[in-house]
């Protein structure tokens, strides 16, 4: 940074600092300051650019959001480990065109505690050794059975994990009910399910998983979530892997399933009737929740959710408000500032 | 290792500590433990560098004072001895020009009768030479060192002591006592002077010595923004644990409500079982994860900062001084940004102010006028015209210029009185005279008026040759007369006069006078009438424009009238009591009935640029006020030849009562008359009025208009610094532009500052040069050293130093204030930046069941503050500039806001900390709405934590960046470098740490793989990102923009006219030159001591 100044020609003795821009806080610098113009008109840009981004957001929102959040499931099934099924129906207005997703929705679940985001091992779910990866973990007390055996996966997430199981059944008539295809894999981040999440290595899954046993809430081991895929299964499971990214808040919805565009659901879901056929395994009235089921397609900038759009509007809307007032101020005190100079 | 132990020791460094215990409780900790060690360790290796340099330094300088040579007399021999192992009882050799080592009695000297010349500047101030004399019993020991070496007295005096002028002690040797006085003393700091060898035994040593004593206890200083900080930082404290006590109840109420029916998905741990305990727990959680707020590397910011700004005083080629090649340098690194709150200076006199330099300006000789007026201005003074070429005679002193070609020609032309007045100027003194080589006069003066008077008749071809105690031989144009020496009436101050009286070769028997005009007008003849009117004028004139003066006169004698007279004073001489009026009345019996010569002025040359400093400082609100050792004519000379005084001023106040109630009447007097004729103050009611009146104090300082200084002697001043009067004293002094106090004490010069400092909260100043300014110094909150003079006790015991006083301009007004402005700033900034950084953890704190979970991931919090937000604002705390350097200096006004501490107090901080709140709400709130139930575009995971944990770093790191570039005002390259880089490092690193690879080395420890790629790529937590930017940052536009443009400070306009203004001159301040009419001082008084006539003719000194 030593951009010698040419006045620094002249002699000098040892102990002469160096003439240098750095030394001699000389950088050349470049000195904004607030003008009017500039001011005003990013006020200005950025104001429209907000309102602009705000219109265009809730437009699309407004116009695909056909998502049907329909039921909401309640049953007071304290007795959780006897099956227990139930069904929903609810008629489509409207075509869903696109990509159509299924999702679970949770109220009031605090996926975010801390001791909850804690009650995991990372190490156990790449796949390493079991009993080395539990011991450094904070998955207490869901680390072991009081024998000893390892529990895998450990912790209290994979313990709470989702088990509902939900069919969606479309009515081509009044009587005739066919299973509407959706698809369980490809439904998680490429990253999770290929670096993140590995099953150990074994000759087969459940020669993998010997040694260990399941959760105490599963109803089945790991190595059983997904007998018919065996690449959806054991810890790469995408329902086990989208349950344990944790979410932010209490209230959230997780990827359940997507649909198939197969025979009539080409391009989506036609309007009709269609019936949930639900598998009620996950209590939600112990923690005072709820569980919903929620259809949906998205736009261009995600999921539905109008926030974004109004949050735009109303801040491009306040920022061009205040530029105009500055404007106003502006002037007007121009005007004084001459008096004042005179 | 024990600079690790020092540094726990800090308060500061120790809480931290204590955090990372904390941490490594599980069930308390809340982050991993390296996100406390990791800053903690960087702040270690920093702090325990900068110690390091600091020390290595402190070592260097204290060793070169320590390791300073003297010849120290062991087993018989001279051994050259480190100033460190002199002890007392040894007995040294001093030789001329030295520094004296220790307090040592004299033994003995070159000179005779054990006569040795010592130079007290760097103890009092006083510049003339001061006599010390032997006792006679030892000065036969002269230079024989085995007699020497067999001196076995014993000396009893008094414990080690600040006073000066006072020694009490007895010399016990062979059997005899003798009574020891400070006459026999050379003083530590002393400087032996026209004495070619001395011997001294040790009195006292190191810190014992007089000097030693005098200089204070070093205090650790601290600046008043440290102080500040360090309130503010307790505060944040308190306001840390009021989150974290909301957040614990909140924890408790929650578990009690919610997490009781969540429990079954999340047990209770071992440990906690119930709410309250939970709540507790959380509360220490809460602070670990909160304690960001008061950020670790803070400090170490600070300090970098400021050893930053010190490296760029100590780089300014604006205050290095080419003739002696000494650069600025700081001393102390931590009081930077205190230089731009100055509200008093201290000042030191001599050296400081004064180059401690005579000169021969100009002279009146028969009603006429030589010499022309010369205006301060170094630089041109080279292509000056009237620049006097004088090589013609070979012995003129080089150094002497003279400005008046009339005058050369008027000798030439053999002009009589001309010829008459430097034959005076010749012959009148009390010089002596020494030949070192061929044609090489070294002329020895006790007073340097005299030498520069000397010296002008040397430069006119007068020149002082030689005496001898009855003889004076000068070269008179090139002719060698020897004059009868036939009387020296001396010197003193009550008659502020000198004569002499010579016969000249021819028989002629004169009389030359010289002294106060005032004095010597009234025992001129009576034919001289008109010409006294006139050399009145032109002393007025001299006077006016701060020059010494001095009347001449010579009377010519009969033989008779003399030898008669000359009996009466041996009569008088002989006369055993009262032998000093007698002999003064002798004197004047002689001279009276003279011829007026002419007036000569002598011009106690300020160092360059003193008045333009002076004037600016003062236009920046600034007081000065001196301290000077010296009289109170020569002190109040200096003050008007620097304009400190001036005849504009109102009223100029001089204390000098000798006892508390003359000096309480006179403080009294004074302020009634700053405060104007209301307030009637009735002699009985002084003491209630007063408490009343001290009250008011800071209410009337406003109310008092006009210009006022007040004058005070030394021991006025030891009564209003007692305790009854201090208050009166600083309330009078305080509302005066100058204050110029004389006579007093190293010791009186500290107790000043710390008067000021106690019942002023401003920041106080003192610069000097001697050892006698070590203890005003130390004591100030800012010292500066003049260096560059030989002493460096002064450079050693200060902060700053420098060697011109007119670099303290620079000094306050550049780098005082850049510092300040640069470190208010950057604390402003740096609090902004940590609570919007940790707020959000609050926030998120209500979402997940207060739990002390963390919005960022741990390595982001981790590197935050000593990574992605340090570089920035450091470089900000180092580069920023409001306005360029010229322009600090040339509007005053600009310094004001330091004063008044504007920048960063109370009301900043808070607003500062607000912002930082408002930011993290938009930060947390922002992307919780635009989260909450929502997926990612391709229908995936977007409100998970991780995600939400990305979205809201990388808006951190975006707002922050783009506020620090609102700050910054002066962008250099660096700073662009910086700003630009910590976001690509952000990105980098978020890359790094969230890719495959490391994962899969440390699963446990980045959790976060592909989290980045993955929420990066969605448009919308772009448009969250944006989104919170604009938020947070168009509401500080807004009313930076209005406050400017509604509201403009000094520092905005003056950006406004450097902006429009670049390419036209910078303005220059004119200072008019302010002329008196009506006060005229003469300079004989000055420096001058009475005893070295009678040296002379007793030939002791020959």
């Amino acid at each position: 940074m030593k951009n010698k100044n040419s006045q620094g020609a002249q002699e000098c003795p040892s102990r002469c600092p160096d003439n240098s821009a750095f030394k001699q806080q000389k950088l050349p610098a470049w000195k904004p300051k607030l003008a009017a113009p500039t001011v005003l008109s990013s006020f200005f840009t950025i104001g429209l650019f907000c309102l602009l981004m705000g219109i265009c957001l809730i437009l699309y929102i407004n116009y695909s959001d056909i998502c049907l959040n329909c039921s909401k499931l309640r049953e007071n099934s304290s007795n959780w480990d006897k099956e227990c099924n139930c069904t929903v129906h609810f008629t489509l207005q409207e075509n869903m065109l696109g990509n159509v997703f299924m999702y679970y929705r949770l109220q009031n679940f605090y996926q975010n505690h801390r001791r909850y985001v804690l009650s995991r091992s990372d190490a156990q779910l790449l796949g390493q050794d079991v009993n080395v990866s539990i011991q450094n973990s904070s998955c207490e007390p869901f680390t072991t059975y009081p024998n000893g055996t390892p529990v895998a996966p450990c912790g209290a997430i994979a313990n709470s994990m989702f088990n509902d199981s939900i069919q969606l059944f479309y009515y081509l008539n009044s009587s005739t009910a066919i299973e509407v295809p959706l698809l369980k894999s490809g439904n998680s981040w490429w990253s999770d399910k290929n670096v993140k999440f590995r099953n150990p290595t074994s000759y087969n899954l459940s020669s993998a998983f010997a040694g260990t046993t399941r959760p105490p809430y599963w109803q089945k081991p790991a190595y059983l979530l997904d007998e018919e895929d065996e690449r959806n299964n054991g810890y790469i499971n995408d329902d086990f892997i989208i349950w344990m990214r944790v979410s932010a808040f209490p209230t959230f919805r997780n990827l359940y399933r997507r649909l198939s565009h197969t025979n009539q659901f080409a391009d989506g879901l036609p309007a009709g009737n269609y019936t949930f056929h639900i598998t009620y395994n996950f209590p939600v009235t112990k923690f005072k929740g709820q569980k919903q089921v929620v259809l949906s397609t998205i736009t261009w900038s995600g999921g539905s959710n109008l926030f974004l759009g109004i949050a735009y509007t109303v801040s491009g809307a306040v920022i061009v408000l205040a530029g105009f007032i500055i404007t106003a101020i502006h002037l007007k005190l121009r005007k004084k500032k001459t008096y004042f100079q005179r | 290792p024990v600079n690790l132990f020092e540094q726990f020791q800090r308060v500061a460094n120790a809480y931290f500590l204590f955090l990372l215990i904390l941490q490594l409780i599980p069930e308390i900790s809340s982050l991993s433990w390296f996100t406390t060690i990791v800053p903690l360790m960087v702040v270690f290796t920093i702090t325990a560098v900068k110690d390091v340099t600091d020390d290595c330094f402190r070592h260097k300088s204290d060793n070169q004072v320590n390791n300073r040579q003297a010849e120290v007399l062991i087993d018989g021999r001279l051994q050259n001895e480190k100033w460190m192992n002199v002890r007392p009882g040894d007995i040294i050799k001093l030789e001329n020009n030295t520094f004296v080592a220790a307090d040592l009695l004299l033994l003995s000297s070159s000179e005779p009768h054990g006569l040795c010349y010592i130079e007290t500047a760097e103890l009092d101030g006083e510049t003339n030479l001061k006599v010390r004399q032997a006792l006679p019993v030892t000065s036969e020991l002269g230079a024989d060192i085995r007699r020497l070496a067999e001196f076995d007295g014993g000396v009893v005096c008094e414990p080690p002591n600040n006073k000066l002028d006072k020694f009490t002690g007895v010399l016990f040797w062979k059997d005899n006592r003798y009574s020891l006085n400070n006459e026999q003393m050379l003083l530590r700091g002393c400087v032996l002077r026209n004495t070619g060898w001395c011997f001294g035994m040790v009195i006292f040593a190191g810190p014992d010595t007089k000097l030693m004593q005098n200089s204070g206890r070093t205090k650790f200083k601290r600046t008043s923004i440290d102080r500040l900080m360090n309130a503010l930082v307790l505060w944040i404290f308190g306001f840390l644990v009021c989150m974290g006590i909301i957040l614990a109840i909140g924890n408790s109420i929650w578990e009690q409500q919610v997490g009781a029916h969540f429990r079954i998905y999340l047990y209770w741990s071992e440990v906690v079982n119930s709410s309250v305990f939970s709540g507790f727990l959380t509360f220490w959680s809460y602070i670990i994860i909160l304690n960001s707020v008061v950020p670790i590397s803070l400090y170490v910011s600070v300090e970098v900062i400021r050893l930053g700004h010190s490296y760029f005083i100590n780089w300014d080629r604006k205050m290095y001084y080419p003739k002696k090649d000494i650069p600025a340098e700081v001393r102390t690194t931590t009081l930077n940004e205190e230089l731009g709150q100055v509200e008093y200076i201290f000042s030191d006199k001599t050296g400081t102010i004064t180059q401690n330099i005579m000169t021969f300006n100009k002279c009146s000789i028969n009603g006429k006028t030589y010499g022309k007026s010369v205006l301060i201005n170094p630089l041109k003074r080279k292509n000056n015209k009237h620049l006097i070429n004088l090589d013609s005679n070979k012995q003129t002193d080089r150094k002497f210029q003279f400005y008046d070609h009339s005058l050369i020609e008027s000798i030439k032309l053999g002009d009589s009185m001309v010829h008459e007045f430097f034959r005076l100027l010749s012959l009148c003194h009390t010089v002596m005279s020494e030949e070192k080589n061929a044609g090489e006069l070294i002329y020895q003066v006790q007073s340097p008026d005299e030498g520069a008077l000397v010296t002008a008749a040397r430069n006119f071809g007068f020149i002082f040759k030689s005496r001898t105690p009855e003889t004076i031989t000068v070269e008179e144009m090139g002719k060698l007369v020897t004059y009868q020496l036939l009387a020296i009436l001396d010197f003193n101050n009550i008659r502020k006069r000198m004569s002499v009286i010579v016969q000249t070769p021819d028989g002629q028997i004169k009389l030359y006078c010289k002294g106060a005009d005032t004095v010597l007008f009234e025992r001129l003849h009576p034919s001289n009438e008109e010409l006294m009117y006139l050399t009145s004028d032109h002393l007025e004139e001299f006077a006016g424009e701060g020059l010494r003066t001095l009347a001449l006169a010579y009377k010519s004698l009969t033989e008779e009238h003399f030898k008669e007279w000359f009996k009466i004073l041996q009569e008088e001489n002989t006369s055993l009591d009262n032998r000093n009026e007698h002999l003064a009345a002798a004197y004047e019996e002689i001279e009276k009935d003279m011829m007026l010569l002419g007036a000569t002025a002598v011009e106690d040359k300020l160092q360059e640029g003193v008045t333009e400093t002076i004037a600016s400082l003062s236009l920046a609100n600034i007081k000065i006020w001196v301290l000077t050792g010296d009289k109170q004519e020569t002190a109040m000379n200096i003050g008007y030849s620097c304009h400190m005084l001036t005849d504009t001023m109102n009223e100029i106040f001089i204390v000098t009562g000798h006892t508390v109630m003359e000096v309480r009447e006179e403080l009294r007097k004074a302020k009634e008359r700053l405060f104007g004729q209301s307030k009637d103050l009735s002699n009985g009611h002084v003491f209630c009025e007063k408490m009343q009146e001290s009250k008011q104090g800071s209410v009337l300082e406003e109310t008092v208009t006009g210009d006022y200084a007040l004058v005070i002697n030394g021991h006025s001043l030891a009564h209003a610094l007692e305790a009854d009067l201090e208050n009166e004293f600083v309330e009078v002094a305080c509302m005066c532009q100058t204050v110029i106090c004389c006579r007093v004490t190293p010791c009186q010069k500290a107790q000043v500052v710390e008067l000021v400092k106690k019942h002023r909260k401003a920041v106080t100043l003192a610069i000097g040069d001697g050892a006698n300014d070590i203890s005003m110094i130390k004591s100030a909150h800012i010292g500066i050293g003049i260096s560059g003079e030989e002493g460096m006790q002064a450079v050693l015991a200060s902060d700053y130093s420098f060697a011109q006083f007119r670099y303290l301009k620079r000094l306050l007004f550049v780098h005082g204030r850049w510092s300040y402005f640069r470190m208010c700033k950057f604390l402003c900034y740096f609090f902004y930046k940590n609570f919007s950084f940790t707020l959000v953890h609050f926030w998120f704190g209500f979402f997940c069941g207060f739990s002390a979970q963390t919005v960022y991931d741990q390595w982001f919090i981790t590197l935050f503050n000593i990574v992605y937000a340090s570089l920035p604002v450091l470089a900000m705390g180092l580069f920023d500039q409001d306005v360029n350097d010229q322009n600090s200096m040339d509007y005053a006004k600009l310094y004001e806001p330091g004063q008044l501490n504007l920048l960063f107090n109370k009301h900043t901080f808070f607003i500062c900390i607000a912002h930082g709140v408002y930011t993290s709400f938009a930060l947390f709130f922002i992307p919780y709405g635009a989260f909450y139930n929502t997926a990612g575009e391709d229908g995936k995971h977007i409100a998970d934590y991780q995600s939400f944990a990305v979205t809201v770093a990388t808006s951190l790191v975006i707002v922050v960046s783009v506020q620090i570039a609102l700050d910054t005002s002066y962008w250099t390259a660096i700073n662009r470098f910086f700003v630009l880089g910590s976001i690509a490092v952000y990105f980098a690193i978020l890359f790094a740490m969230h890719s495959d690879g490391i994962f899969v080395i440390f699963p446990n420890h980045f959790p976060f793989v592909g989290n980045a790629r993955n929420s990066l790529s969605q448009i919308s937590v772009w448009l969250v990102i944006l989104l919170t930017t604009v938020v947070s940052v168009m509401p500080v536009i807004t009313f930076r923009f209005l406050k400017e443009d509604l509201n403009p400070t000094i520092t905005d306009q003056v950006r406004k006219l450097q902006k429009s203004r670049r390419k036209q001159k910078p303005l220059q301040n004119y200072i008019p030159r302010v002329y008196r009419r009506n006060s005229r001082r003469s300079a004989y008084a000055f420096s001058h001591q009475e005893g070295f006539g009678e040296l002379i003719t007793s030939g002791k000194n020959m």
